[in-house]
Protein backbone atom coordinates (compact mmCIF):
# COMPACT_ATOMS: atom_id res chain seq x y z
CA UNK A 1 0.00 0.00 0.00
CA UNK A 2 1.72 3.52 -0.85
CA UNK A 3 0.99 6.00 0.96
CA UNK A 4 3.54 9.69 2.00
CA UNK A 5 5.26 9.86 4.83
CA UNK A 6 6.85 13.16 5.65
CA UNK A 7 7.22 14.32 1.87
CA UNK A 8 8.88 11.08 0.44
CA UNK A 9 6.37 8.15 -1.00
CA UNK A 10 6.71 4.59 1.50
CA UNK A 11 5.18 1.20 0.81
CA UNK A 12 3.61 -0.66 4.39
CA UNK A 13 1.66 -3.31 4.81
CA UNK A 14 -2.06 -3.83 4.36
CA UNK A 15 -4.08 -3.09 7.50
CA UNK A 16 -0.91 -1.23 9.32
CA UNK A 17 -2.03 1.34 11.66
CA UNK A 18 -0.83 4.82 12.23
CA UNK A 19 0.85 3.58 15.58
CA UNK A 20 2.64 0.63 13.66
CA UNK A 21 4.25 3.39 11.24
CA UNK A 22 5.28 5.66 14.32
CA UNK A 23 7.00 2.70 15.76
CA UNK A 24 8.52 1.97 12.45
CA UNK A 25 10.02 5.47 12.42
CA UNK A 26 11.35 6.57 15.67
CA UNK A 27 12.58 4.54 18.59
CA UNK A 28 11.55 8.08 20.49
CA UNK A 29 7.52 8.33 20.78
CA UNK A 30 7.15 10.24 22.92
CA UNK A 31 6.36 13.98 22.25
CA UNK A 32 6.06 12.94 18.62
CA UNK A 33 3.03 13.87 16.61
CA UNK A 34 1.05 12.71 14.00
CA UNK A 35 -0.60 14.55 10.96
CA UNK A 36 -2.87 12.60 8.79
CA UNK A 37 -4.70 14.41 5.64
CA UNK A 38 -3.98 17.13 7.37
CA UNK A 39 -5.83 16.52 10.99
CA UNK A 40 -4.18 15.75 13.61
CA UNK A 41 -4.10 12.19 14.95
CA UNK A 42 -4.29 12.02 18.75
CA UNK A 43 -2.05 9.88 20.35
CA UNK A 44 -4.87 7.47 22.26
CA UNK A 45 -6.03 7.00 18.56
CA UNK A 46 -2.95 5.73 16.83
CA UNK A 47 -3.35 2.23 17.22
CA UNK A 48 -6.79 2.65 16.18
CA UNK A 49 -6.24 4.24 12.71
CA UNK A 50 -5.72 2.50 9.81
CA UNK A 51 -3.63 3.62 6.96
CA UNK A 52 -5.38 3.75 3.59
CA UNK A 53 -3.63 3.88 0.06
CA UNK A 54 -2.55 7.42 -0.77
CA UNK A 55 -2.50 8.66 3.00
CA UNK A 56 -0.42 11.62 3.53
CA UNK A 57 1.38 11.51 7.08
CA UNK A 58 3.74 13.62 8.53
CA UNK A 59 5.27 11.88 11.81
CA UNK A 60 6.95 15.12 13.95
CA UNK A 61 9.22 15.39 16.55
CA UNK A 62 10.66 18.24 18.81
CA UNK A 63 13.63 20.58 17.63
CA UNK A 64 15.29 23.61 19.21
CA UNK A 65 13.94 26.73 17.38
CA UNK A 66 11.88 29.90 18.10
CA UNK B 1 7.53 40.50 44.16
CA UNK B 2 7.61 42.30 40.63
CA UNK B 3 6.24 38.88 39.14
CA UNK B 4 5.25 38.24 35.12
CA UNK B 5 2.16 37.12 34.77
CA UNK B 6 1.27 35.32 31.68
CA UNK B 7 -2.89 34.03 31.56
CA UNK B 8 -2.77 33.28 35.28
CA UNK B 9 0.88 31.86 35.58
CA UNK B 10 3.55 33.90 37.52
CA UNK B 11 7.06 33.56 36.39
CA UNK B 12 10.24 35.66 38.08
CA UNK B 13 12.28 36.13 35.29
CA UNK B 14 11.28 38.00 32.52
CA UNK B 15 13.29 37.04 29.82
CA UNK B 16 12.19 33.82 27.48
CA UNK B 17 14.88 32.54 25.46
CA UNK B 18 14.90 30.69 22.16
CA UNK B 19 16.65 27.51 21.33
CA UNK B 20 17.11 28.26 17.93
CA UNK B 21 20.43 28.38 16.54
CA UNK B 22 22.01 26.70 19.23
CA UNK B 23 25.59 25.06 18.87
CA UNK B 24 25.12 22.34 21.29
CA UNK B 25 22.91 21.03 23.89
CA UNK B 26 25.71 21.47 26.21
CA UNK B 27 25.85 25.07 25.67
CA UNK B 28 22.18 25.38 25.79
CA UNK B 29 21.84 23.96 29.11
CA UNK B 30 24.49 25.97 30.45
CA UNK B 31 22.63 29.77 28.45
CA UNK B 32 19.48 28.74 29.96
CA UNK B 33 21.11 28.82 33.38
CA UNK B 34 23.08 31.26 33.08
CA UNK B 35 19.94 33.51 31.68
CA UNK B 36 17.75 32.85 34.32
CA UNK B 37 14.84 31.91 32.31
CA UNK B 38 11.86 30.26 33.31
CA UNK B 39 9.87 29.98 29.21
CA UNK B 40 11.81 28.28 26.63
CA UNK B 41 10.44 27.90 23.06
CA UNK B 42 11.32 24.57 20.84
CA UNK B 43 9.37 23.55 17.51
CA UNK B 44 7.97 20.72 15.78
CA UNK B 45 10.11 19.27 12.50
CA UNK B 46 9.86 16.13 10.40
CA UNK B 47 11.37 13.05 12.49
CA UNK B 48 14.22 12.33 9.98
CA UNK B 49 15.40 15.77 10.35
CA UNK B 50 16.43 15.67 13.93
CA UNK B 51 16.86 13.47 16.97
CA UNK B 52 14.83 14.64 19.56
CA UNK B 53 14.88 12.58 22.71
CA UNK B 54 18.43 14.38 24.34
CA UNK B 55 17.14 17.99 23.65
CA UNK B 56 13.46 16.89 25.15
CA UNK B 57 15.66 15.47 28.35
CA UNK B 58 17.88 18.52 28.79
CA UNK B 59 15.09 20.84 28.78
CA UNK B 60 13.05 18.70 31.46
CA UNK B 61 16.43 18.81 33.51
CA UNK B 62 16.14 22.36 33.33
CA UNK B 63 13.04 22.68 34.75
CA UNK B 64 11.13 25.09 32.13
CA UNK B 65 8.04 25.82 31.08
CA UNK B 66 8.28 24.80 27.22
CA UNK B 67 6.78 27.14 24.33
CA UNK B 68 6.10 25.40 21.12
CA UNK B 69 6.34 27.89 18.46
CA UNK B 70 4.79 27.59 14.58
CA UNK B 71 7.71 28.83 12.80
CA UNK B 72 7.52 28.75 9.05
CA UNK B 73 4.02 28.33 8.65
CA UNK B 74 2.73 30.95 6.42
CA UNK B 75 -1.25 30.44 6.46
CA UNK B 76 -3.60 30.33 9.02
CA UNK B 77 -4.23 26.97 8.11
CA UNK B 78 -0.51 25.85 8.65
CA UNK B 79 -0.37 27.50 12.14
CA UNK B 80 -3.60 26.10 13.21
CA UNK B 81 -2.67 22.53 12.65
CA UNK B 82 0.55 23.29 13.48
CA UNK B 83 -0.24 24.58 17.28
CA UNK B 84 -2.58 21.32 17.04
CA UNK B 85 0.47 19.08 17.02
CA UNK B 86 2.16 21.22 19.32
CA UNK B 87 -0.31 20.29 21.90
CA UNK B 88 -0.39 16.95 21.78
CA UNK B 89 3.44 16.44 21.50
CA UNK B 90 4.27 18.80 23.98
CA UNK B 91 1.02 18.54 26.13
CA UNK B 92 0.67 22.21 26.40
CA UNK B 93 -1.70 24.46 25.13
CA UNK B 94 0.41 27.49 25.31
CA UNK B 95 1.32 28.52 21.46
CA UNK B 96 3.69 30.94 20.44
CA UNK B 97 1.96 31.67 17.35
CA UNK B 98 4.27 32.69 13.90
CA UNK B 99 2.62 33.20 10.75
CA UNK B 100 5.27 34.36 8.46
CA UNK B 101 4.71 36.75 5.38
CA UNK B 102 7.99 35.58 3.28
CA UNK B 103 11.41 34.01 3.82
CA UNK B 104 13.19 36.81 3.22
CA UNK B 105 12.11 39.47 5.83
CA UNK B 106 10.19 36.49 8.29
CA UNK B 107 7.89 39.99 8.91
CA UNK B 108 4.32 38.55 10.52
CA UNK B 109 1.52 38.65 8.16
CA UNK B 110 -0.70 40.30 9.96
CA UNK B 111 -4.16 38.90 8.00
CA UNK B 112 -3.47 35.29 8.68
CA UNK B 113 -1.83 36.05 12.08
CA UNK B 114 -5.11 37.52 13.49
CA UNK B 115 -7.33 34.58 11.25
CA UNK B 116 -5.01 32.05 13.37
CA UNK B 117 -4.71 33.71 16.78
CA UNK B 118 -9.15 33.98 16.88
CA UNK B 119 -8.82 30.01 15.69
CA UNK B 120 -6.70 28.75 18.26
CA UNK B 121 -8.41 31.07 21.39
CA UNK B 122 -11.82 29.23 20.12
CA UNK B 123 -10.16 26.41 20.66
CA UNK B 124 -8.67 26.75 24.02
CA UNK B 125 -5.11 27.55 23.24
CA UNK B 126 -2.94 30.14 25.38
CA UNK B 127 -2.24 32.41 22.53
CA UNK B 128 1.36 34.49 22.60
CA UNK B 129 1.25 35.77 19.08
CA UNK B 130 4.91 37.07 17.32
CA UNK B 131 3.52 40.39 15.64
CA UNK B 132 4.84 43.30 13.81
CA UNK B 133 5.33 46.27 16.10
CA UNK B 134 2.00 48.39 15.09
CA UNK B 135 0.02 49.42 17.84
CA UNK B 136 -3.36 48.77 16.09
CA UNK B 137 -2.63 44.71 14.80
CA UNK B 138 -1.17 44.50 18.71
CA UNK B 139 -4.63 45.71 19.47
CA UNK B 140 -6.76 43.59 17.76
CA UNK B 141 -4.78 39.98 18.67
CA UNK B 142 -5.06 41.20 22.32
CA UNK B 143 -8.93 41.56 21.58
CA UNK B 144 -9.75 38.41 20.39
CA UNK B 145 -8.21 36.87 23.13
CA UNK B 146 -4.67 36.51 23.08
CA UNK B 147 -2.84 35.67 26.36
CA UNK B 148 0.19 38.44 25.49
CA UNK B 149 1.28 39.97 22.30
CA UNK B 150 4.93 39.55 21.14
CA UNK B 151 5.77 42.54 18.84
CA UNK B 152 8.97 42.28 16.96
CA UNK B 153 11.78 45.00 18.11
CA UNK B 154 13.02 44.46 13.72
CA UNK B 155 13.63 41.34 11.60
CA UNK B 156 14.31 37.85 13.23
CA UNK B 157 18.10 36.96 13.99
CA UNK B 158 19.10 40.60 12.42
CA UNK B 159 20.06 41.60 16.05
CA UNK B 160 19.12 45.22 14.27
CA UNK B 161 17.52 46.26 17.49
CA UNK B 162 14.19 48.30 18.54
CA UNK B 163 13.82 49.92 15.00
CA UNK B 164 10.57 51.89 15.85
CA UNK B 165 10.90 52.56 19.94
CA UNK B 166 8.01 54.87 20.10
CA UNK B 167 5.36 52.32 18.49
CA UNK B 168 6.54 49.43 21.20
CA UNK B 169 5.69 52.20 23.48
CA UNK B 170 2.30 53.26 21.57
CA UNK B 171 1.57 49.00 21.85
CA UNK B 172 2.54 49.09 25.59
CA UNK B 173 -0.25 51.60 26.24
CA UNK B 174 -2.66 50.46 23.69
CA UNK B 175 -3.09 46.68 25.65
CA UNK B 176 -3.36 45.15 28.75
CA UNK B 177 -2.24 42.07 28.12
CA UNK B 178 1.48 41.60 28.69
CA UNK B 179 3.92 42.70 25.74
CA UNK B 180 6.74 40.87 25.01
CA UNK B 181 9.40 42.50 22.43
CA UNK B 182 10.15 39.04 20.39
CA UNK B 183 12.87 39.51 17.83
CA UNK B 184 16.03 41.61 16.88
CA UNK B 185 17.57 41.89 20.05
CA UNK B 186 21.23 42.27 19.33
CA UNK B 187 22.91 42.95 22.86
CA UNK B 188 22.45 43.64 26.67
CA UNK B 189 21.27 47.17 25.51
CA UNK B 190 18.96 46.58 23.24
CA UNK B 191 16.60 44.40 26.12
CA UNK B 192 17.28 47.05 28.53
CA UNK B 193 15.52 49.41 26.28
CA UNK B 194 12.58 47.40 25.40
CA UNK B 195 11.79 47.07 29.30
CA UNK B 196 12.88 50.92 29.45
CA UNK B 197 9.88 51.25 26.91
CA UNK B 198 7.22 48.92 29.54
CA UNK B 199 7.93 45.97 27.42
CA UNK B 200 6.31 42.86 30.71
CA UNK B 201 9.36 40.69 29.05
CA UNK B 202 11.74 40.02 26.05
CA UNK B 203 12.37 36.68 24.04
CA UNK B 204 14.97 36.26 22.42
CA UNK B 205 17.53 33.44 21.10
CA UNK B 206 20.37 34.04 18.32
CA UNK B 207 21.49 36.90 20.19
CA UNK B 208 22.50 34.23 23.05
CA UNK B 209 22.23 30.86 20.81
CA UNK B 210 25.04 32.89 18.11
CA UNK B 211 27.00 35.08 20.77
CA UNK B 212 30.84 34.42 20.45
CA UNK B 213 30.67 32.93 24.29
CA UNK B 214 26.44 32.07 24.58
CA UNK B 215 26.52 31.34 28.71
CA UNK B 216 28.19 34.81 29.47
CA UNK B 217 25.78 36.80 27.00
CA UNK B 218 22.85 34.61 28.56
CA UNK B 219 23.79 36.12 31.83
CA UNK B 220 24.12 39.39 30.23
CA UNK B 221 21.00 38.90 28.93
CA UNK B 222 19.47 38.35 32.26
CA UNK B 223 21.25 41.35 33.78
CA UNK B 224 19.92 43.75 31.65
CA UNK B 225 16.20 42.60 31.34
CA UNK B 226 16.52 43.38 35.31
CA UNK B 227 17.88 46.44 34.77
CA UNK B 228 15.55 47.96 32.45
CA UNK B 229 12.87 46.18 34.25
CA UNK B 230 14.04 48.61 37.28
CA UNK B 231 14.50 51.46 35.18
CA UNK B 232 11.22 51.60 33.74
CA UNK B 233 9.67 51.01 37.64
CA UNK B 234 11.72 53.54 38.95
CA UNK B 235 11.27 55.98 36.12
CA UNK B 236 13.42 58.32 34.04
CA UNK B 237 14.42 61.94 34.50
CA UNK B 238 12.55 63.85 31.02
CA UNK B 239 15.02 64.90 28.85
CA UNK B 240 16.14 68.73 28.80
CA UNK B 241 17.91 70.58 26.20
CA UNK B 242 19.75 72.17 28.54
CA UNK B 243 21.92 70.89 31.17
CA UNK B 244 20.62 71.72 34.77
CA UNK B 245 23.14 71.19 37.74
CA UNK B 246 22.90 68.76 40.33
CA UNK B 247 25.46 70.70 42.79
CA UNK B 248 23.19 73.61 44.48
CA UNK B 249 24.20 77.12 43.36
CA UNK B 250 23.65 78.51 46.81
CA UNK B 251 26.84 78.86 49.20
CA UNK B 252 28.88 78.85 45.94
CA UNK B 253 31.57 81.02 47.02
CA UNK B 254 33.58 84.12 44.87
CA UNK B 255 37.02 82.98 44.33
Amino acid sequence: MKINVNGSGADVAEGWSVGDLVRARTGEQRRVAVARNGEVVPRGEWEGTPLAEGDLVEVLTPVAGG
Amino acid sequence: MDQLIIAGEKFESRLLLGTGGVPSLEVLEKAIAGSGTQIVTVALRRVEASTSGPLIEVLERCNVRLLPNTAGCMTAREAVLTAKLAREAFETSWVKLEVIGDEQTLLPDPVELLDAAEQLVADGFTVLPYTNDDPITARRLADVGCAAVMPLGSPIGSGLGIRNPHNIALIRESVTVPVVLDAGIGTASDAALAMELGCDAVLLATAVTRARDPELMSAAMRDAVSAGRLAYRAGRIPRRWHARASTQLAGLPEL
